[in-house]
């Protein structure tokens, strides 16, 4: 019996890659997300052990989506700088997933360090209702991990989490040697 | 589940990238192979997730799909999955779309073969080696048929009979009409 990835069909590597206009229906992702909030629901105590498992899925699908995304629409070129990095979360990667920007990119006033990108509302929150004793879980966990893979893959290594604030806000962490590499960056071009 | 007014604005309204939804399954399937160890337990796991997810399906594709008739034998059962169920669910690609092939009917009508050319769940998907053997990488497609024909009052067993990088090919055979039975409900 043959199966998957077998000897004879050669090696996933040797086809050449989708131009990724395939769509699938909603309902099939929501239930399919739903599964999986049940099954990692089952397999943790707290609701920060739950959203550390969503955070995880996220960060699964983040850090295979971005090398696609940046062959695909940028002919293999990586961003540099922090801000057209963040545009690029907002915009491309944003598009890519859910067919349009997502809402605000914001810098915040109190930290140089912390940037937040809000979405309104987030599909994965769509169909979720949340359970009274679980009142600050946030299903969007699951994308704050696709944007802190795609971050960090890109060598700007951060902590990204999910909030509800103004919709859903994800709080994006960065560490202190991205903002000070930023600024060398600017004094040597100015 | 029940509120269908509310679709998020701004994305067409029913679709999703399909990309998103193949990782997703696949952070899922990596993710039970971390937790269960064997590959024969992600499958029931798999199949139970399928199975959970078809129980709502069933409902959701005649609620959308007024034209489906109530199915007399299994020749229209397999012709709704094939031609509906399946493509609607696994979503169209824009250049092709995803059906399936009915084939392999045996004698008595009551078993065929679900033939999926370009599975959705598999693009992108090398299973290494050493899983190969017993993982079933879409079994959750199983779960899903069996428990939406559940909804239908019929019991039928599913598994897969191959699945090769792209295809997958899913055999149903049908058991019996389940009478009167009480609504299958969460796990």
């Amino acid at each position: 019996m043959q199966r998957v990835g077998s000897g004879k069909q050669g090696s996933i590597l040797d086809k050449s890659l989708s131009r990724g206009k395939s769509e699938v229906n909603f309902s099939t992702f929501a239930l399919l997300f739903a599964e999986m909030i049940r099954y990692a629901n089952n397999r943790s105590n707290t609701v920060s052990d739950l959203q550390d498992k969503l955070l995880g899925y996220g960060k699964f699908v983040g850090s295979r989506l971005l090398d696609v995304i940046v062959l695909r629409e940028k002919g293999y070129r990586r961003e540099t700088k922090l801000l057209n990095m963040l545009m690029f979360v907002k915009g491309t990667i944003w598009k890519n997933l859910f067919n349009k920007e997502a809402d605000k990119l914001e810098r915040s006033n109190d930290d140089p360090c912390q940037y937040l990108l809000i979405e309104k509302e987030p599909i994965v929150n769509t169909y979720i209702s949340v359970p009274k004793d679980k009142g600050n879980l946030n299903c969007a966990s699951f994308i704050a991990g696709i944007i802190e893979a795609v971050l960090e893959a890109s060598n700007f290594p951060c902590k990204v989490s999910a909030h509800w604030h103004d919709g859903t806000t994800y709080i994006i962490q960065f560490e202190k040697l991205v903002i000070a590499r930023e600024n060398a960056l600017l004094e040597l071009t100015r | 589940m029940s509120k269908q007014t509310k679709f998020p604005m701004g994305i067409d309204s029913k679709k999703i990238s399909g990309e998103l939804f193949t990782l997703t399954y696949g952070a899922l399937v990596a993710e039970l192979l971390r937790d269960l160890e064997s590959p024969l337990a992600v499958n029931r796991q798999l199949d139970k997730m399928g199975y959970n997810i078809g129980l709502r399906l069933a409902d959701d594709l005649l609620a959308k799909n007024s034209q489906i008739q109530r199915c007399t034998d299994m020749h229209q059962v397999a012709d709704v999955l094939a031609k509906v169920a399946l493509r609607s669910y696994l979503g169209e690609n824009v250049l092709e779309s995803v059906t399936a092939q009915v084939s392999n009917w045996n004698a008595r009508n009551d078993e065929f073969s679900l033939v999926l050319e370009s599975n959705p769940l598999a693009e992108f998907v090398e299973v290494p080696s050493e899983l190969a053997q017993d993982l079933r990488y879409s079994q959750i497609l199983c779960g899903a048929i069996r428990g939406a024909l559940e909804m239908m009052h019929m019991e039928v067993q599913t598994f897969i009979v191959q699945e090769q990088s792209q295809s997958v090919e899913i055999r149903v055979k049908f058991i019996r009409i389940l009478q009167e039975s009480v609504p299958p409900g969460d796990d």
